[in-house]
């Protein structure tokens, strides 16, 4: 893992001092709201519904047992006794003081982490690969790239008031985990012909009331060339992207209305003009990077298979969270392991002080101290080995997080929604739990197969509603609210956009409509291996319009 | 008919103006007004606590009364007013014997 160097810690304590004296002076009424909004919002400060919120950074979501204890403290000493992980892969805390908040981030920074630029018209924590560093299919671990990227970014003069908000999602596997098309920049980890690493490039992608699908505008760039270019797409946006209207502000609007190609063209001649520069990474420098993330030492545990067999034997449940939670690592005798925060007709996300510290006891016991959060608001241990998974299933168990339903419908992403969330229309949780409930049965869930429901309470798209199989957008109308469904997203390396299917659904109706479009599924697959979202390309959207509105349907009425 | 309410500076609480002119955290000793002389006059107050660091977000909203109970008019503020639907033990409904339906 990256360790702080003696300069950040140096910044993130400064900042912390600062930010300390800044609500110090905000209680005692020195500075208005006006004066302390965006300085808050800096601090990753938002006021919600009932309360303060406060969302933590969690570099491309990898974060140690011990800095997952701290998030269970925070929750237990700060908050209510929980923390919601989001789609970002980062925490939020829905209920601190602000009058806490300072000491909530001096014991943050004691561990390392903090909770800037998770806020404000600035490049966002970089999110990536959830199994980075793991997964069998990788080319290389695109972490370093994601931290190089952190250092360059963090408080950046020029691109601290952009205009508007800038995400960076980094895979090092053809197999996107990290949903790289849907951002502003996407980057793609891979090798050349000669061996050499560098990116893919996308850019402007994203949700949002305007979703679309990022363009690749590089098939390779060289690695030592990311941040003089990653700078030039920056410089190129900061100019010319609008500021006139918050709506069309993202850099996907200037790559619509300029072109792909021209403003490529842009781009590549910004870049002629840093190639030389600086921003060069000398290889002593990635490399040294790189050492941060060395994998950890795994020693051959070739016990594992004959432990695993006799323990599927022993317990069904065990077999199918094996089969469902359970992934091949790069290494025969190591997985990597899903854990689920979506029990049955649970909150998507959340996760309690006394669960935070299992799974840092867990990680400490059998995951080589690691931990990481996934976009779609699991827990991940990167590293187990095949022999010790019945042992950490077991303490699973006992911790109420052990359901196995990774990539199955009630897999659910859900927003906080009209819940929490100050810019919602809708409510989102209990839609999920509400839909997870309906979809109780694991073996009904198994039977669907892969399926990927995501639902936001409002058209900003935090629940990723968007890249859906199935997608849920809550909305208000004459008061009340209704969910529109979107069907034939995908968040992955063929990520396509869904399609409206129709009139909303008031919200007792929704966990219906989306029975009728899996039963209709079910009912038109070309068999049992075909997924839900190849059925839907295969097919279009008649079939379920016809199932959802066809004129003997009262529901439609 | 409306209703005067902020989130109180310190913690964020949900709060709404009462008629003695205290920041009330409970909905139903909000003082509900019908004319735009006393919206202004709320706002006035508004105005003021903002100014002096008692509370932040500072909004009017409507509410219809029934049975002698403030009821808001939107969703949004009907949640505010008891806290998440998700959590019942959390919030203001944890502390009032009125949780959501
Ligand atoms: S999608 Fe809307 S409602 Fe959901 S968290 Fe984002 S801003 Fe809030």
């Amino acid at each position: 893992m990256y360790r702080y160097d003696e300069f950040d810690h140096a910044f993130v304590d400064a900042r912390v001092s600062e930010f300390s004296d800044q609500v110090a002076r905000r209680l005692s009424g020195e500075i208005t709201e006006d004066a302390f909004k965006p300085l808050r919002l800096m601090n990753g400060v938002y006021l919600q519904l009932h309360a303060y919120m406060l969302r933590i950074a969690i570099p491309y979501g990898t974060l140690s047992s011990k800095q997952m204890r701290m998030l269970a403290h925070i929750a237990r000493t700060y908050d209510k006794g929980y923390g919601h992980f989001t789609t970002r892969q980062n925490i939020q805390f829905n209920w601190p003081a602000l009058s806490d908040i300072p000491a909530v981030l001096r014991d943050l920074a004691s561990v390392e982490m903090h909770a800037i630029q998770t806020s404000g018209n600035c490049i966002r924590n970089v999110t990536a690969d959830h199994f980075a560093g793991a997964a069998a299919d990788e080319v290389a671990d695109p972490r370093p790239y994601a931290e190089i990227l952190r250092q360059w970014s963090s408080v950046h003069p020029e691109f601290s008031f952009l205009p508007r908000k800038f995400k960076i999602a980094v895979t090092g596997a053809e197999r996107d985990r990290a949903a790289i098309q849907v951002h502003d920049i996407g980057l793609h980890l891979k090798k050349n012909a000669a061996g050499e690493l560098g990116f893919a490039v996308y850019v402007g992608g994203g949700q949002g009331r305007t979703p679309m699908i990022a363009k690749k505008i590089r098939d390779f760039l060289p690695e030592k060339d990311l941040l003089s270019y990653t700078t030039a797409v920056m410089r190129v946006y900061n100019l010319h992207g609008r500021r006139d209207n918050k709506y069309k502000a993202r850099i996907k609007i200037l790559v619509h209305e300029t072109g792909t190609e021209e403003l490529t063209r842009q781009i590549e001649a910004e870049f002629a003009h840093l190639v030389d520069t600086e921003l060069k990474l000398p290889d002593t420098d990635i490399r040294a990077i790189e050492r941060y993330f060395a994998p950890p030492v795994l020693v051959e545990r070739p016990d594992g298979e004959a432990i695993l067999k006799q323990a599927q034997l022993d317990s069904r449940g065990f077999a199918e969270w094996l089969k469902q939670n359970v992934v091949t690592h790069r290494h025969p005798d190591y997985a990597a392991v899903t854990i689920s925060l979506k029990g049955v007709g649970e909150i998507p996300g959340d996760a309690t002080d006394v669960q935070m510290d299992a799974v840092a006891d867990i990680a400490e016991r059998y995951g080589f101290d690691e931990l990481r959060v996934s976009h779609e608001q699991n827990l991940i241990l990167p590293h187990v080995a095949r022999a010790d998974l019945k042992a950490v299933y077991d303490a699973l168990v006992e911790t109420g997080l052990a359901t196995a339903n990774s990539n199955l419908i009630s897999d659910i992403i859900a927003c906080p929604g009209l819940d929490f969330c100050a810019l919602a229309n809708a409510r989102s949780i209990p839609v999920a739990q509400d839909i997870s409930r309906r979809f109780a049965s694991l073996e009904r869930q198994r039977e669907i197969g892969e399926l990927k429901l995501k639902i936001s309470g409002c058209i900003n798209a935090c629940g990723h509603h968007h890249v859906g199989h199935i997608g849920i957008l809550g909305v208000e109308k004459k008061g009340a609210e209704l969910y529109q469904i979107t069907l034939g997203g995908s968040g992955d390396e063929h990520t396509s956009i869904g399609e409206i299917v129709g009139r909303g659904f008031a919200p007792e109706e929704v966990t219906d409509a989306v029975e009728t479009v899996v039963e209709t599924y079910l009912g038109l697959r070309s068999s049992p291996s075909e997924r839900f979202i190849d059925a839907y390309r295969r097919v279009g959207a008649a079939p379920f319009k016809e199932a959802l509105y066809g004129t003997t349907d009262a529901k439609a009425a | 008919m409306k209703i005067l309410t902020a989130n109180r500076l310190v913690d964020g609480e949900v709060v709404w103006l009462a008629p003695d002119g205290s920041w009330a955290t409970e909905l139903q000793s909000a003082e509900v007004v019908q004319t735009p002389e006393d919206e202004a006059r709320l706002q006035a107050a508004g105005k003021h606590a903002l100014a002096a660091s008692l509370v932040v977000d500072v909004n009017l909203v409507e509410v219809s009364i029934a049975d002698g109970t403030i009821r808001p008019n939107r969703l949004r503020e009907q949640i505010r007013a008891l806290g998440p639907t998700t959590h019942p033990s959390l919030g203001k409904q944890a502390r009032s014997a009125s949780p959501h339906a």
